[in-house]
């Protein structure tokens, strides 16, 4: 016979009470989505899938939608293609001012967005960025970025050095090597990154307020439909935002495991 | 892997010296090594081992020296273009890729066309006796059979050189010494120049062709295994590599030495030197009513090993000799124990 001690006990009840309150949400938006009545309501006197239909058949809201999934898109590839050089640098060159470059790369995070954005909306202004969707995938890579280098960085400490040196000796270059034997032992973290990299621009609104000009992002569209009109089309639209960033995760907890160690 | 493929090259490392910071992890060191010899370099933990195996395999840049493969200056030549087989500490094997991929990492690198890869593979594999493996991926081997798999990645390319940094440290006695013959044999079969390290002195022993003894980042002595167990060249060797009874006197006479404790005793070997030396007597050397340089004492300790008895007798104060024998002796008992003159191996100079 196991003895449960209080103390677990108290562990696993504190852990089901946070569960429950981060799922209140979700017991609340996935009703309303369907209701049938005109306003938010709670809870829903009917069901229907008429916020669902308007949703899919406004062109209001898929133009915001396509160009937020471009952005993220345009912003994972960016700042993986930046970050994880930038994760290899630091953790294996040896060079003078290392940890201080490690340290600078996290400033996006610590600069409050409000101030970058009008520090980018005065750069992107010269630059004509502005209302361009590749400029607000470059500032989201911009926040982005710090994100991806925590994570890679992580997975680099990790990851065992002789694997490569091994690599070498048995006649890899140092780019086969990496692609070969590291990449792969690191995917989970690649895929974390990629995720996270790709929420954090498919959420952000401040930014995109900034520098989307006439352009709108979903969560920008979103905003000014609070503002505005208030129905349940936005309901719908987040319970389908729930359901498409399960997926990602999903995916990323599908191809994210361990590379090689079934069972595990 | 046929054996007439096998370039014969020999090894030589010319003052090579490595610091990190501080640390001197080599202090200049030189050795050679012949065409199809197995040199085991032997040392206490961070005596520099490792760092002259990186330095050889490329991974580590010399501070100073140069290594030579087969009369080739190497040095400066990338470690993917050094053909050199190395089995890593912890081996090293690829975790997400199978055992077949992992031995034909090397051969693909190097472009080998497809069937020939799988031919060569499936020789490797059968090599260490790994047939039918070749699905599994590392995880799912025991810790000899993870040994075997890096033996056959490291010899399937045909190196010139193999480089084994403590092999079996893993691995428990009984695997251990199956895995050493079973290194010894392939590598006599490939006629593999062969470097091997470790810091168990039996090891060395049974392995070697010649064994280099290492402290400090610097080399004590290279030779022979019974060269070194019998004529060491100093302390450090002679304490490191089996038990040893050091005793400290002054040469008295060209076959005389006055002990430090007042005793005499006559030993071969002393060539009409004078001054301060040091007599190494193995335990298994001193024995039970010797004839000659005779010691009276009390047994402090007596060990059962198996094949013999370890004895460790009080002859003075501070003063305590080992010896091995077939004769069981009690604790306490007041034996007479000495050695024969030609037994004693004269060190000199300052220890
Ligand atoms: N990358 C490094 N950075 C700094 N110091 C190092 C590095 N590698 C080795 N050293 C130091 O150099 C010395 C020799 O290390 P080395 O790894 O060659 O020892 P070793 O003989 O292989 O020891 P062990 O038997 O424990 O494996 C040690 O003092 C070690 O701390
Ligand atoms: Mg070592």
């Amino acid at each position: 016979m196991r003895r449960v001690r209080p103390g677990r006990l108290l562990l696993a009840g504190f852990a089901v009470l946070v569960c429950v309150f981060l799922q209140l949400p979700l017991l609340i938006v996935f009703p309303i989505s369907f209701s049938s009545a005109q306003y938010l309501q709670f809870p829903p006197p009917g069901w229907s899938l008429q916020w669902y239909e308007r949703y899919l058949n406004s062109p209001n809201w898929l133009t915001p939608t396509w160009l937020s999934l471009k952005v993220a898109m345009a912003t994972t590839a960016l700042s993986l293609l930046l970050g994880v050089p930038l994760a290899f640098g630091l953790t294996r060159a040896r060079f003078w001012g290392r940890d201080a470059i490690e340290k600078l790369s996290m400033a996006p995070i610590i600069v409050p967005t409000i101030v970058l954005s009008i520090a980018l909306y005065g750069l992107f202004a010269n630059l004509k960025l502005i209302g361009a969707w590749y400029g607000i995938a470059i500032a989201h890579t911009l926040l982005a970025l710090p994100f991806v280098v925590v994570v890679v960085v992580a997975g680099l400490r990790d990851f065992d050095v002789n694997q490569e040196l091994a690599a070498l000796g048995l006649g890899a270059s140092r780019w086969r090597a990496v692609w070969h034997v590291t990449l792969p032992q690191i995917r989970p973290s690649l895929v974390s990154a990629a995720f996270l990299a790709f929420i954090s621009s498919f959420d952000e609104l401040v930014v995109a307020m900034f520098l989307g000009g006439a352009n709108m992002t979903l969560p920008k569209k979103m905003f000014d439909n609070i503002r505005m009109e208030i129905d349940p089309t936005i309901a719908a639209i987040s319970a389908l935002q729930i359901v498409l960033v399960s997926a990602l995760l999903a995916l990323a907890a599908r191809f994210g495991r361990g590379g090689g160690m079934p069972g595990r | 892997m046929a054996a007439q493929e096998v370039r014969d090259a020999d090894l030589r490392v010319d003052g090579v010296a490595k610091r990190y910071g501080a640390v001197v992890a080599l202090g200049g060191v030189s050795l050679s090594v012949a065409a199809g010899e197995f040199l085991t370099i032997l040392g206490p933990s961070g005596s520099g081992k490792t760092t002259l195996l990186k330095v050889v395999a490329g991974f580590e840049f010399p501070d100073a020296g140069r290594v030579t493969v087969g009369g080739a200056d190497i040095t400066d030549v990338s470690p993917a273009k050094r053909n050199i087989g190395m089995v890593f500490q912890n081996y090293a094997l690829f975790p997400h890729m199978s055992v077949a991929r992992n031995i034909a990492f090397p051969l693909q690198m190097r472009g080998v066309p497809k069937s020939e890869i799988d031919r060569r593979v499936i020789q490797a594999m059968a090599l260490v006796e790994l047939q039918g493996y070749g699905e599994r991926l590392p995880s799912q081997l025991s810790g000899g059979q993870q040994q075997r798999v890096a033996l056959a990645r490291a010899v399937v390319f045909d190196p010139t050189l193999l480089l084994l940094d403590e092999p079996f440290g893993a691995l428990d006695r009984k695997l251990r010494e199956s895995m050493q013959l079973e290194v010894r044999r392939l590598q006599r079969r490939l006629g593999l120049t062969t470097v091997f390290i470790t810091h168990d002195q039996e090891e060395a022993l049974v392995l070697s062709d010649r064994i280099a003894v290492m402290d400090g980042g610097a080399i004590r002595q290279i030779g022979a295994p019974d060269e070194i167990y019998d004529r060491p060249a100093d302390d450090f060797v002679a304490q490191f590599i089996g038990e040893s009874n050091l005793l400290v006197g002054e040469i008295a006479a060209p076959d005389r030495v006055v002990l430090d404790g007042g005793t005499s005793v006559t030993v071969r070997g002393l060539d009409g030197g004078h001054g301060r030396v040091r007599l190494l007597v193995r335990p298994e050397k001193m024995a039970i009513d010797s004839a000659t340089n005779r010691f009276t004492g009390t047994i402090v300790e007596a060990v059962y090993l198996g094949e013999a008895h370890k004895l460790r007798v009080k002859v003075a104060e501070g003063v305590e000799l080992l010896v091995r024998g077939h004769r069981a002796v009690p604790t306490g008992a007041r034996v007479t124990v000495g050695f024969a003159p030609e037994d004693a191996h004269v060190i000199r100079g300052a220890g």
